[in-house]
């Protein structure tokens, strides 16, 4: 039995739950009048079965679900120190604000005087982030980061058309995101990586060498991914323009920057925003999240379609924006994230949100200070909302970054990002977010200093873990080679 | 600030562990001219009741059922949600866990994405489904780069023009910047299914795809057997894509009838309206183009005892392996939306998912036929369609402006999208409508294109 020695209990696939002409749903009784079906709808335009489909109570469902769930470390059980995820604490309100029925059921296609609140919502929104980011114009529309990129950098690219030719290359840190080369590359663009310096930044005097008329954008995220603020940022933008090229700021990083410093002020032409970073909405196992993108006024003219404009009589939505780049999903943006994050910025208005900033960085030096005695810091510049280990001082052991990821799970906690960014060997990357207390954090440190005790002391435990969790180590390698994706019958 | 733990002690205590003298001095890399100008010029915190009270002013600003009537569909649709389902998903292991990078503490969330592609597959008719995208719209536009991925040689999509406004938009956005390509949008025949003999003249060997709406945005149901065998014999691929996904509750599915990608938008599957997202990409494929295919997969595998588990898998893919030369630049899905469709099939089930779907072709095909006996309304197309139709109104939008004043959105005016069909409304009805409901629709519309 899986999981049975585990302490939780098994739970098998819902499909192999449940009997036939069980249910769990109800519907109304029909008040219509009775119909011939297949007059509506010939019997050959029609499946026959629906077997796929499980046939379990209501109950079952229920207790299948809860279950699974229990399999799950999440940020509300524990310390989740994803870096560059910033995992903060998501705040209960924002789920129920977020399903008044004003917001929940509210269809897109409503007319616009018929969803003010919704737009005043939106256009409110949109200043916020603005605001905070110091960028002139916000759209709400990307559903998540990483089309928050795809959209900035199609706007690069309209925006250099527009100047007679889309240019050829994008540049890129090689501490960068995945996400970035990739949407880069899906808007046509060659990616040309940067090197990063010996103190973990981008030097002008270095990217310098790389511009010339060819290059279209420069994609830096600021703090970048080691947490280190980008402290030439404003010499390497204008390296940049000198060229007529534009800069593309990956705002995942967010966090680190609420009154201490704002993109548009960088020089930065455009960003994206991920409000499940920065703004607290759940991260949901990956999605659904929200990544809106800000521009200066030139880029303005290309934002995707429709926007809010402000009339007479109130809101409304307009496509008469000739020069767009058009729409990168359905509708207007995924509202329910945009509520959440709403409502966030409004419990922490301008004091909470500079607050947010200022703890996030005391917290993430605060534990690269506890463990810098047993961990090999990548860089030694200071870092800003996470810091950033290598293998360094454990490598010689045969101990690896997973196995040390795989312990803290014995300990209780999620493990920090691992294995990148892909310029510091065997990264460990921790970002705590300005939610923890010191308590948490010092029990965090705590059992990372045990587990370097342990490589010293009993590395071979290291390499069974982890040994509390629902199941043991998992075969990656069979699953990829021999992929089963779905449960058919047997 | 409540969501913030330190007190002054507390902050005095660490800056004194790292021995610095104030906060200011963490941010010493912060160039001083960035940080003089950086003050947020918003309004202070507000209390849970002040945000509570703010947002629900805000939202009663937008009038909803039952205060008012709508028959609005057109890529999003209202549908009964049992309460178990926003009770799972409110179960914060699910709502605050992200990506499953450690699967041992992750299997709830593996093991719900793993039955959520075996129900995907199966409801699509297709081999392998993934962990799903955004939405249908964007999930449509990876469909046609993967198609070009599979066909790289044949530069020309086909694009029926009765596909959704907004999905063929998300294409050309998506596809503007790819060398080469071309889209030619095709035109529906008189029955309001794609015209077929501009399809076989249109279908040469540099097509790569055809993307065809099933059904499409007028609710018609396509032939999607004949679109497969034509496009087949011309060397595309066939990709079909679905706004209302409890259509599969009923119809044959796109594997079924040969098509190679199915993608859907899944909203109707136990999620809110909420103005139009998050909802979530259903996308499926045959065995054959897997490696081509876009976003996350979760895969069965064993752990060291043996055990059943599941892992994220054939991330060889992805962004954060392969970089600018992955499938796609997703690096998510839509996670919690994908369990809630998942809660959502499962309490439906075989049984219910079928009734759910006849009930909405009952009720649809009920209300069609009662406004089709007022005078002057006419059915704009003559093929089947599932919970939306078209009906042809005189003055079509002036008289959704005076039933606006009666609490009723009568339906879509199709002309602001498609200035070919003037006076025409598209109306959706689910099983959430009531008879009552109907009936007094009809009785309204009738008076307001009389007046």
């Amino acid at each position: 039995m899986k999981n049975g020695k585990r302490g939780v209990l098994d739970e098998p696939l819902i499909c192999e739950r449940g009997s036939p002409g069980r249910v769990g749903y109800s519907l109304p009784a029909d008040d219509l009048p009775e119909r011939d079906l297949n007059q509506d709808l010939s019997r050959e335009l029609c499946r026959e079965t629906l077997d796929g489909l499980p046939q379990v109570s209501e109950g079952e469902v229920v207790r299948h679900f809860t279950r699974l769930s229990q399999w799950n470390l999440s940020a509300a059980t524990t310390l989740y120190p994803l870096g560059s995820c910033t995992m903060k604490y998501n705040p209960v309100v924002n789920e129920l604000v977020v399903r008044l029925p004003g917001f929940a059921q509210l269809h897109p296609l409503i007319p616009d005087d018929c969803a003010q609140g919704a737009l005043e919502l939106l256009a409110d929104l949109e200043h916020c982030l603005a605001e905070i980011s110091g960028m002139d114009a916000v759209s709400l529309q990307p559903a998540a980061g990483a089309q928050g990129e795809l959209t900035g950098m199609k706007l690069i690219r309209a925006y250099h058309q527009d100047r007679g030719r889309p240019r050829k290359k994008v540049l890129i840190p090689g501490s960068a995101h995945g996400t970035n080369p990739a949407s880069a590359a899906l808007c046509g663009y060659e990616v040309v990586e940067v090197p990063t310096g010996p103190d973990g930044m981008l030097a002008a005097a270095a990217v310098e060498q790389f511009v010339d008329a060819e290059v279209a954008a420069l994609m830096v995220t600021n703090p970048n991914t080691l947490g280190l603020f980008e402290r030439e940022i404003v010499q390497i933008v204008a390296a940049l323009h000198a060229h007529g090229a534009l800069v593309y700021l990956d705002g995942a990083n967010l966090n680190a920057l609420m009154g201490v410093a704002k993109p548009g002020h960088m020089g930065a032409d455009v960003i994206q925003f991920n409000l499940h970073k920065t703004f607290s909405t759940p991260h949901g196992g990956g999605g659904p999240g929200a990544g809106p993108v800000g521009v200066k006024k030139t880029l303005e003219p290309y934002l995707p379609v429709p926007r809010l404009v402000r009339e007479q009589e109130g809101w409304r939505w307009s496509e008469l924006f000739p020069r767009s780049i058009g729409k990168v999903r359905s509708f207007y943006g995924n509202f329910g994230i945009l509520v959440r994050a709403y409502a966030y910025i409004l419990a922490m208005g301008s004091d909470g949100l500079t607050r947010a900033t200022r703890m996030a960085v005391l917290n993430a030096n605060y534990l690269r200070k506890r463990l810098e005695q047993a961990y090999d810091l990548a860089y030694s510049t200071p870092c800003l909302h996470e810091c950033v280990f290598s293998d360094e001082s454990f490598h010689h052991t045969g101990v690896k970054t997973l196995d040390i990821a795989k312990r803290l799970l014995d300990y209780g906690f999620y493990a920090p990002t691992i294995y990148f960014p892909l310029v510091v060997s065997g990264a460990l990357m921790i970002e705590p977010t300005e939610t923890e207390s010191k308590e948490t954090l010092d029990e965090f440190a705590d059992a990372l200093l045990a587990i370097a005790q342990e490589i010293k002391d009993n590395p071979a435990v290291l390499r069974d873990a982890p040994l509390t969790t629902p199941v043991s180590r998992l075969d990656e390698t069979r699953a990829a080679r021999h992929p089963v994706l779905r449960w058919e019958k047997k | 600030m409540r969501y913030i733990p330190h007190t002054d002690h507390d902050i005095a205590a660490m800056l004194a562990t790292l021995g610095v003298g104030s906060m200011d001095d963490l941010f010493a890399q912060v160039p001083e001219e960035l940080r003089a100008r950086a003050a947020i010029d918003l309004p202070p915190g507000k209390a849970e009741s002040e945000v509570r009270g703010h947002l629900t002013a805000l939202a009663e600003a937008n009038p909803v059922s039952p205060g008012l009537l709508t028959f609005l569909g057109g890529g999003a649709y209202s549908h009964f949600v049992p309460v178990v389902v926003d009770q799972i998903i409110q179960r914060a292991e699910f709502a605050t866990a992200y990506t499953p990078y450690q699967p041992e503490v992750s299997q709830g969330t593996l093991q719900a994405i793993f039955e959520f592609q075996s129900l995907v597959a199966d409801l699509l008719g297709l081999d392998v489904a993934n962990a799903s995208m955004y939405d249908g719209a964007s999930g449509t536009a990876e469909a046609v780069l993967m198609a070009r991925r599979i066909v790289p040689q044949r530069p020309t999509v086909l694009l029926a023009r009765s596909l959704h406004p907004q999905y063929r938009q998300v294409v050309r956005t998506y596809l503007d910047g790819v060398p080469g390509v071309r889209i030619i949008e095709l035109p529906w025949g008189a029955d309001g299914q794609i015209d077929a003999a501009v399809l076989e003249q249109s279908l040469d060997d540099s097509v790569s795809c055809l993307v065809v709406g099933y059904p499409n945005f007028f609710g018609v149901v396509e032939d999607v057997a004949r679109l497969s065998d034509t496009a087949h014999r011309g060397g595309a691929l066939l990709v079909t894509a679905t706004t209302e996904a409890i259509a599969f509750g009923l119809l044959k599915s796109p594997g079924e009838l040969g098509a190679d990608i199915a993608v859907a938008e899944g909203q109707s599957l136990g999620i809110p309206l909420s103005y139009g997202g998050p909802g979530v990409g259903l996308f499926a494929c045959r065995n054959r183009f897997l490696r081509n295919m876009p976003g996350r997969l979760v895969g069965e595998t064993v752990d060291h005892e043996g055990r059943r588990g599941f892992v994220l898998t054939l991330a060889t893919r992805e962004q954060h392996i392969r970089r600018e030369r992955a499938t796609s630049n997703i690096c998510t899905n839509h996670g919690l939306c994908a369990l809630a469709a998942t809660v959502f099939l499962c309490l439906m089930g075989k049984q219910g998912l079928r009734e759910l779907a006849e009930r909405n072709v009952k009720k649809s095909h009920y209300a069609r036929d009662l406004l089709l006996q007022i005078s002057g309304c006419r059915e704009r197309f003559t093929a089947p369609f599932f919970n939306e139709f078209v009906v042809a109104v005189p003055d079509a939008r002036g008289v959704g402006q005076r039933l606006k004043e009666q609490h009723i959105v009568a339906g879509l005016v199709l002309e602001e999208w498609y200035p070919e069909l003037k006076d025409c409304l598209l109306l959706c009805v689910t099983e959430l409508h009531t008879r009552v409901e109907i009936e007094r629709l009809v009785k309204e519309l009738r008076m307001k294109s009389e007046e």
